[in-house]
């Protein structure tokens, strides 16, 4: 088994905390000591975080919708046809018929590619999340 | 966070977390800090320990309430006059920061005019406060050495959630109390990486960094640096691209791991919405009610299979690393931009998360010196953080605010979009609880957390339960002029009478049928918290 420094996904506080690593799967976690916001604490999501991350609920393969259903499909299937969706939208009616929206739960870094890829490849600035919720 | 920006110039918490637990007074208005941020809770409670006093102002008696010197239980809604009666007493009682407001801010005499103008038995009359109270709690703050004020959803989400900020501001610079250690305004954040999603430039008007679109200079830097020329005029806000109807201006949209069918208020025209889209693309980690409604849904890493970096409430940037694998095919909300970004003509390559930090440094200047290097060594840094060498901002606004000078932004009562009337005689108030995050779509997969809280509740106050013949547990329909929805009843005294509150986690029980889209002007924050409803006992068949 072996830990894995990381930083907890459940509210603002954003505690330090170890995940316990076995087998190739998260088991369990554990405040950090030193952690200027955690010191040692964390709150009762903080210590089930790792429930979320093996559940069996989890989506595992793209998905594309056939009628009512949405049935599985490959990436290059779901990545070229989303792609040439967004391309024809944008290329009829503008980028401003286009909106996207970045998450608070994503990272920085995902979150700037997102704003990034919406003003660039969608030439649009209709990018928001849900800051205000 | 608009409020903030308009009048310090920077919308983050001025403080970090735990400077909160040297103050000296604590004021929290609309934070049930103890469920929603537990460590931010905990330096208040040690502070008290300490002999800090604790001010709560709330509709509700919160457990922090409980806990609370003085807890003011304002009528919803009111939270400008009982801050205004506030600064009233401190200006009636000579405890004005004279030297502070005529060095850092400007536009206090239209302050001072506004107030002096007040009748203050009026207006605490209007919040349901006595004035004795009201006049304590602004003499506990105004002589304080070391003040700070504390806020979350419950004041941004009203009509007039921009004012409120404004307000809270103007009484922080009328009794001096910022661009100190231990003193300032803190608002806290709701989810975990808001404030990075912010800073990172996911929003309409702004550019990374708070470099605003309609600016040319900013968007000339951004041009050369991407290459292309960049759209001149701000977005669309989240409210209105989800409520556009069935034949809105949006007729694509990509929705990266939020859940807008459940979060957003009035959800069915949210539904309306997104079922008329031409095309809808969801990327998410759990089929959730927005993603059934796609086109195309992405399966995407979370947390502990990607790295990155995340910036909670304090502005503290520090790094979220890989601990396993992502399941099945699951990929990275990065690599899939970047995969996207391709396909349409505009290609993007970085080869680790670090890379795209390195982009964010150069374009940034707040977070000129964030390099992953750096976080990765530290507990992370706070922002501002201008190059290599910068140790971050644990406070921020010494000598000067961000703006230059301070703002002061007088504002007046505005009521709320809906009251009660004799159709609706209840008030509804939303939040959330302890055990559970935001929609829910990851904390209710977690047993342990479902089994301390598995179904929605409406806290009813015990007079108001035996007016409408309640038991503690039994069903109960709720329903508002938008739509109705069945919970069970928690009789309380945590709530007034004429009161009633819940929480949003669960899809059962989707509260946001019932809740006003009116909209705040300032910030385009849905007003979540007040809205006139009745209930009834439902009839066991
Ligand atoms: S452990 Fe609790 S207090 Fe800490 S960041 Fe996670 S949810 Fe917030």
């Amino acid at each position: 088994m072996h830990d894995v420094l990381t930083t907890c996904v459940y509210c603002g506080c954003g505690c330090g905390l170890y995940l316990h690593v076995e087998d190739a799967k998260v088991c369990g976690s554990q405040p950090s000591r030193h952690h200027p916001v955690s010191r040692d604490n964390l709150c009762v999501k903080g210590w089930h975080i790792h429930e979320s991350v093996n559940h069996p609920d989890r989506l595992t393969t793209p998905l594309i919708r056939k009628g009512d259903a949405l049935v599985p499909a490959t990436w290059e299937e779901a990545l070229d046809f989303t792609a040439q969706q967004l391309g024809s939208i944008r290329d009829q009616h503008g980028g401003k018929a286009i909106g996207v929206l970045a998450s608070a739960k994503c990272t920085n870094e995902e979150n700037y590619l997102l704003q990034k890829f919406a003003r660039t490849a969608l030439n649009t600035n209709n990018v928001d999340h849900c800051a205000r919720l | 966070m608009a409020g903030l920006a308009t009048t310090f110039g920077s919308g983050a918490m001025t403080n970090s977390i735990n400077e909160i637990e040297n103050a000296e007074v604590i004021l929290v208005s609309g934070s049930n800090t103890t469920e929603a941020h537990p460590q931010v809770a905990r330096r208040m409670l040690d502070a008290v320990d300490r002999g800090a006093r604790l001010i709560v102002i709330d509709p509700r008696r919160t457990r922090l309430a409980e806990c609370a010197h003085l807890h003011l239980a304002l009528r919803p809604g009111t939270d400008i006059p009982l801050l205004n009666a506030m600064m009233r007493v401190l200006l009636d009682e000579g405890l004005a920061d004279d030297l502070f407001i005529e060095m850092r801010t400007e536009n206090f005499l239209a302050l001072r005019d506004m107030l002096n103008r007040l009748d203050l038995e009026a207006t605490a009359a209007l919040t349901g406060v006595p004035l004795a109270l009201i006049s304590q709690a602004a003499q506990l703050y105004g002589r304080a050495r070391k003040a700070v004020i504390c806020y979350c959803l419950g004041v941004t989400q009203h009509v007039c959630g921009t004012e409120n900020v404004q307000t809270i501001a103007n009484l922080a610079m009328l009794a001096g109390h910022i661009e100190k250690e231990d003193t300032g305004v803190d608002p806290l954040r709701g989810q975990n990486n808001v404030q990075g999603a912010c800073d990172m430039g996911a929003l309409p008007n702004m550019l990374p960094s708070y470099q605003a679109v309609a600016n040319q200079d900013y968007r000339d830097k951004f041009e050369r640096a991407w290459g292309v020329s960049l759209p001149e005029a701000p977005g669309k806000t989240l409210v209105e691209m989800t409520h556009g109807g069935a034949q809105g201006s949006i007729r694509g949209m990509y929705i990266m791991g939020e859940n807008p069918m459940l979060s957003d208020p009035t959800l069915k025209k949210v539904e309306e919405t997104l079922r008329g889209l031409d095309f809808l693309v969801v990327s998410d980690i759990f089929l959730t009610e927005t993603a059934r409604l796609a086109q195309v849904v992405f399966p995407a890493a979370c947390f502990a299979e990607k790295s990155g970096s995340f910036t909670n409430s304090e502005r503290r940037v520090q790094m979220v690393r890989q601990a396993v694998t992502p399941p099945g095919e699951c990929r990275a909300d990065s690599e899939i931009i970047m995969e996207l970004s391709g396909r349409l003509g505009y290609g993007m390559e970085y080869n680790s998360s670090a890379e795209v930090m390195e982009e964010i440094a150069m374009l940034s200047p707040i977070y000129g010196g964030m390099h992953h290097d750096r976080l990765d060594q530290s507990w992370g840094l706070q922002w501002p953080c201008w190059d290599r060498s910068h140790p971050g901002t644990p406070f921020l606004h010494k000598y000067y605010f961000t703006r230059g000078r301070g703002h002061f932004m007088p504002a007046g009562h505005t009521a709320p979009g809906e009251l009660p009337d004799p159709e609706y005689p209840l008030l509804l108030m939303t939040g959330r609880i302890y055990h559970h995050y935001h929609t829910g779509t990851m904390t209710r997969k977690s047993e342990r957390l479902t089994r301390e809280c598995d179904h929605a509740v409406l806290q009813i106050n015990p007079a108001d339960a035996k007016a409408h013949g309640l038991r503690q547990g039994e069903s109960v329909r709720l329903s508002s002029r938008r739509g109705e929805i069945t919970l069970a009843a928690e009789i309380t005294d945590q709530v007034a009478t004429g009161m009633v509150y819940t929480t949003f986690h669960f899809h059962e029980a989707p509260i946001n049928l019932l809740t006003n889209d009116a909209f705040d002007t300032g910030s385009g924050c849905p007003e979540y918290k007040v809205c006139a409803v009745r209930v009834k006992k439902m009839v066991n068949s």
